[in-house]
This record gives structure tokens, C-alpha cells and sequence, in this order.
């Protein structure tokens, strides 16, 4: 499979990365190289073989249902970029 | 009293606890390697004052009679930790200047322990790398050079490479780091120290800044094996906080260590012997071999028939998990906002990433998210997951014959700055001999083996099975006592 302009493009997007033109013709023939390198994994049979999900068996713990991290506004907007009236303040999104 | 500075953790500790200097002395010592450290790049923050705390703290403890088990240690802490008040960037321009309001479970557990902080260590940014090229704050130096003459700057490699260089030069008795792929063992090896690597989940990843979540680890790194017991007996430890930490009693480790290797079988992996690799490092795993089978051991040839699927299988995985990780830096909540002038929400984001993220990092971030991507998530992703899992299987079938393996670190010496920053495919192929091992969540170890030519450290590497850091700290120590590794760097900076 390969990777043209159009498709790195359509990833950094995905990605919420800008990128200038210059950049995308670098990255395509980067990623071109690395994913045609990665791609000698299809000649592994893995007829069978369940993906792995963990790699050491562990069970899965549920918390007591109770809140544990409440209480501390400020601290959670401690290093915003900009807050206001004890939230996060982003640009307009409904005009 | 000699230099201070000369002195592991060990030898601190139990100065300390004789009476033999204060907290304090030892504080002051490395303080003053630190500042005179700086041609380094090691540090990219310096907190004097937080080692001076710990060691007042340990002082007045120690007239009270009462030590903690790193009493008197100031260690160093690799930037991918947070510590509450102190800055935390990942060596990243999108995290400058973030300060966290909380501490990282790994470094609580650390000065809890009576360790103090000496700094912030440098390391490649979001521990993406294998040179340390790829700080925002600019390149760490080794502190070794080449015999040549030639000075030539050399990588400390990375990620843990701030660590590696600042435990080497003498500017802290043992340091964190964190190991994804191999960014504890393969700067060890490079600077001539001892990392290791537990068992995935031993550590917890809680307030740990994120890169590939089933596979980072935090880890020790220190001058000799012993250190390391010591130091990673105090990071790690079962946490709530972290879904996959293991709930399990910490070992001592420390006081299990022995170099008596006999009834222990290690196994050599025949194809980690990979094409074009440089005869000093054969000559060095052969020296391992005989080193191991003089501390008792029996030597095996062992079979990982999947060894040569690990790296392209890591190089699907890690950047799929990073580029879901990394998607929380959106200048939103913490760290850098770039907002052009008349931007909605979305040309803030892709602005505040790309004006953010270092080149390495966005190339992963999109070889992840391609990756992920829908049409390919199934070529790709679901097929490095079904090779992980036989990679994991070809661990478990060598260890039904063996207890231990013994492989390189890495492929070569530390080489120079630059000299392999424009192909990353060529500095991907640096984690060879650790990766598969990080794709299995084993404990692994690296110990200096020797010099090459140059006059540059090699490491040996030690697997282990999953929660056997005991049998891999007691091969390492066997390699150590055996080996004779004094060589140190001279102090030109």
C-alpha cells in the first residue's frame, strides 16, 4: 500500500496536525518507507492466533463507586491556557 | 572524606546511616556536579533546593534514629515524570512550561523513601527516540568519547538518555527512566551503567506523561546492579491508580542477590546473531557466555523464531497507542495554545499540535493514526497484535527450557550525534536486541560487559521470565562481579 500526498493529508487532519506542503511531501516518502517496511508482517501466518489484548495476565479491577478526585477545580485548571468563571475557555464554536 | 559524588547508592545509604557524612554533604556534592554538569544538557530543569529538603529532612531523621530506606540519596528524575510544582514537559515544546499538581505514584514512592530530586533529566521528546535528538531542549552529550582523539559528540542514547548521562558523569547516584521499546537498557549500555527494566505493571504508570500504555515501564538506573535493586525496590509496588499494576508484594530484591549462578540454565536466542553485526559485539556476547558459565550457569542455544517480526510489529503498536495518547494535547487543558488569529476550535488544535509536537513525534502520531485508520486498522494493527502474541508465545517456550537469556544490548557502541538523525529507520533498528522483550513485558537488564576499540562501553542484556527481576538482577550481578567494569569517562566538561 502506498501512501500519496492526498492520503497524508487526509491523516494529519485525522491527526488535527497542520501541515504545509512542504511537510507532506517529506512525510509521504517517510511514511512510504516506514509502512513498506512494516508491511513484511502480512508474510506471518496468523491463521488462529488471537490478538493480543494484555501482556500479563491481570483482572480487571472496578473501583468502589465512589468519587475520588472531586473538589479540586482549581488545581484541574491549574495549567489552562486560558479559563474563565472555573472552566476551560475555547474558541466560539456555535456561531 | 574522598568526593562524594564517587559514591552508588549503596555506599550512600549505608555512609550515611554510620555516620560517616550528612545528608546534607552528599545534597551539596551532587549540586555542585549538577551546575558544573551543564555542558551535558542533562538537566532541563535543576531543583537543588528540593535535595537540600530531603536531605535536612534525612538529617534530623537520623539524630531522631529513625532511616527510611533511601535516606541521604538525592536522585535524578527523568522529565517523563510528573513532580508536583516542578516542571514536567516530556522534553516537549507543548508541555513548556506545564506544572504539575500532583506527583507521579513512582516518585512519591521514591521520596517517600527519604530520596531528594536533583533535577528534571533531558530524554527524547515524549521518550520518542533513540539519540536524544529529539529534545526541544537540545541534544544531551554522552560523557564518553572516543579514543581517536577526535571528540566527536556521542549519543547517551534515549530515551533515557538525560539519566544515562548525568548517572555516568557523576552528576547523581542513580536516576528514573522509562522503557518502551528499550529507552533504559540501550542508554545503560551506551554510557557504561546498569538499567533495568521490570516486569510490565511492577511500576506504576500513574503520573507517568504517556506514550505507548502496554508497553512503557519506569524502571532504575544506576552504577552497578545492587543500586538498581535497591532503587527500583522503592518505585515499585501495587497501585490502585494504574489499572495494570500488579497486585503483588515487592521482593526483596536487594537482599535475594546473589552471583551464584549454579542450577540456572540461560538460554541464547540464535537469532538475535542478525546480519552485519559488528564482531566486537559477537566477541562481547561470547564473553558473557563464558562469563555466566563461570558463575555456574548452563548454556543453552534457544529458538525465538518470530525474533525478526518484533520491530516492525513495535513500530505498528507504539505508535497506534501514541497517537491515542497524544491526542490529549489540544491546547485545551495544559501546556501550549496556538490560536491564529480568527481560528475556530479545529485550526487550534492542528495549529497548537503542529506548532507543538517535534518532527519525530508527528511522524508517529501519524503512522498511528494510518495505522488505526479505517481499511487499514485490521491489516495493520490487528496483525501486529496477532504477532505480539507469538512473539509472547516464543518467550514461553524458551523459558520451558531455560530460566534466563543473554543477548546484546545493542548492535553497537554509542555512535555519533547526527550520524543517524536523517534515516529513522536506521536509528529504529538500535532497539533490535530490546524490543521484543518490552512487546513480552519481561524484566530485562543491561550490564557493562566491556569496551570496543574506541574505547566505548558495550552492554549485556539479561531477560527474564514475567516477575523474575530477582533471576535477572542475580545474572547481571554475576556478569558485574565477573567483568570488572571500572572504566569511566573522563571529566572534560
Amino acid at each position: 500500500m502506498s501512501v500519496d500526498e492526498t492520503t497524508v493529508r487526509k491523516i494529519a487532519s485525522l491527526a488535527r496536525i497542520a501541515v504545509s506542503d512542504g511537510e507532506v511531501a517529506a512525510m509521504t516518502g517517510e511514511l512510504n518507507n516506514i509502512l513498506t517496511w512494516v508491511e513484511q508482517l502480512g508474510e506471518v501466518d496468523t491463521a488462529g492466533i488471537q490478538p493480543l489484548a494484555a501482556v500479563v495476565p491481570n483482572q480487571l479491577r472496578l473501583r468502589d463507586d465512589v468519587i475520588t478526585d472531586g473538589d479540586i477545580r482549581d488545581e484541574v485548571l491549574a495549567n489552562a491556557p486560558q479559563a474563565e468563571h472555573g472552566f476551560f475557555a475555547v474558541p466560539k464554536v456555535i456561531e | 572524606m574522598d568526593d562524594l559524588t564517587d559514591l552508588g547508592i549503596a555506599q550512600i545509604r549505608d555512609g550515611f546511616r554510620a555516620g560517616d557524612f550528612t545528608a546534607r554533604e552528599v545534597a551539596e556534592a551532587f549540586n555542585t556536579n549538577v551546575a558544573m554538569g551543564r555542558g551535558l544538557n542533562a538537566f532541563i530543569v535543576e531543583t537543588p533546593e528540593h535535595a537540600l529538603a530531603a536531605a535536612d529532612a534525612a538529617d534530623q531523621e537520623r539524630s531522631e534514629g529513625a532511616v527510611r530506606p533511601l535516606s541521604g540519596v538525592p536522585l535524578g528524575i527523568k522529565d517523563l515524570f510528573c513532580t508536583e510544582g516542578v516542571q514536567t514537559t516530556a522534553a516537549s515544546h507543548i508541555l513548556e512550561g506545564f506544572v504539575p499538581t500532583y506527583e507521579s505514584t513512582v516518585t512519591e514512592r521514591l521520596f517517600l523513601a527519604g530520596a531528594g530530586m536533583l533535577g528534571k533529566l533531558n530524554m527524547d521528546q515524549f521518550a520518542m527516540g533513540s539519540s536524544n535528538e529529539t529534545s526541544h531542549f537540545g541534544n544531551v552529550l554522552s560523557p564518553w568519547r572516543r579514543n581517536d582523539g577526535g571528540n566527536a559528540p556521542l549519543a547517551p542514547g534515549g530515551s533515557s538518555g538525560g539519566s544515562s548521562a548525568a548517572v555516568s558523569a557523576r552528576l547523581a547516584p542513580g536516576a528514573t527512566g522509562t522503557d518502551t521499546g528499550g529507552s533504559i537498557r540501550q542508554p545503560a549500555a551506551f554510557t557504561g551503567i546498569s538499567g533495568i527494566k521490570p516486569t510490565y505493571g511492577r511500576c506504576s504508570r500513574w503520573g507517568v506523561v504517556a506514550f505507548a500504555s502496554s508497553l512503557d515501564q519506569a524502571g532504575a538506573m544506576a552504577r552497578d546492579v545492587t543500586d538498581c535493586a535497591i532503587m527500583l525496590e522503592a518505585m515499585a509496588g501495587f497501585d490502585p491508580k494504574d489499572a495494570t499494576s500488579l497486585d503483588l508484594p515487592v521482593p526483596e530484591w536487594e537482599a535475594g542477590l546473589s552471583s551464584d549462578l549454579r542450577g540456572k540454565t540461560i538460554g541464547i536466542p540464535k537469532e538475535y546473531r542478525v546480519d552485519n553485526m559488528p564482531r566486537e559485539i559477537d566477541a562481547l556476547w561470547e564473553r558473557g557466555i563464558q562469563l555466566v558459565k563461570d558463575a555456574g550457569a548452563n548454556v543453552i542455544e534457544v529458538s525465538l523464531p518470530h525474533t525478526k517480526y518484533a520491530l516492525p510489529t513495535y513500530y505498528i503498536i507504539a505508535p497506534a497507542e501514541a497517537s491515542s495518547n497524544l491526542a490529549r494535547y489540544d491546547g485545551v487543558r495544559y501546556g501550549l495554545r496556538d490560536l491564529p488569529d480568527g481560528a475556530n476550535l479545529q485550526d487550534m488544535y492542528a495549529a497548537t499540535r503542529a506548532d507543538g509536537f517535534g518532527a519525530e513525534v508527528k511522524r508517529r502520531i501519524l503512522i498511528g493514526t494510518y495505522v488505526l485508520s479505517a481499511g487499514f486498522y485490521d491489516a495493520y494493527f490487528t496483525q501486529a497484535q496477532k504477532v505480539r502474541a507469538l512473539i509472547v508465545r516464543d518467550f514461553a517456550e524458551a523459558f520451558e527450557k531455560c530460566d534466563l537469556l543473554l543477548t546484546p544490548t545493542a548492535p553497537s557502541a554509542a555512535f555519533a550525534l547526527g550520524e543517524k538523525a536523517d534515516d529513522p529507520l536506521a536509528m529504529y533498528l538500535n532497539d533490535v536486541f530490546t524490543v521484543p522483550s518490552s512487546l513480552a513485558g519481561l524484566p530485562a537488564m543491561s550490564v557493562p560487559g566491556g569496551l570496543d576499540q574506541a574505547g566505548l562501553p558495550l552492554g549485556l542484556q539479561v531477560i527474564g521470565k514475567p516477575l523474575d527481576e530477582q533471576g535477572v538482577l542475580n545474572a547481571c550481578l554475576a556478569i558485574e562481579e565477573r567483568a570488572g567494569f571500572t572504566a569511566r569517562p573522563g571529566e572534560w566538561w
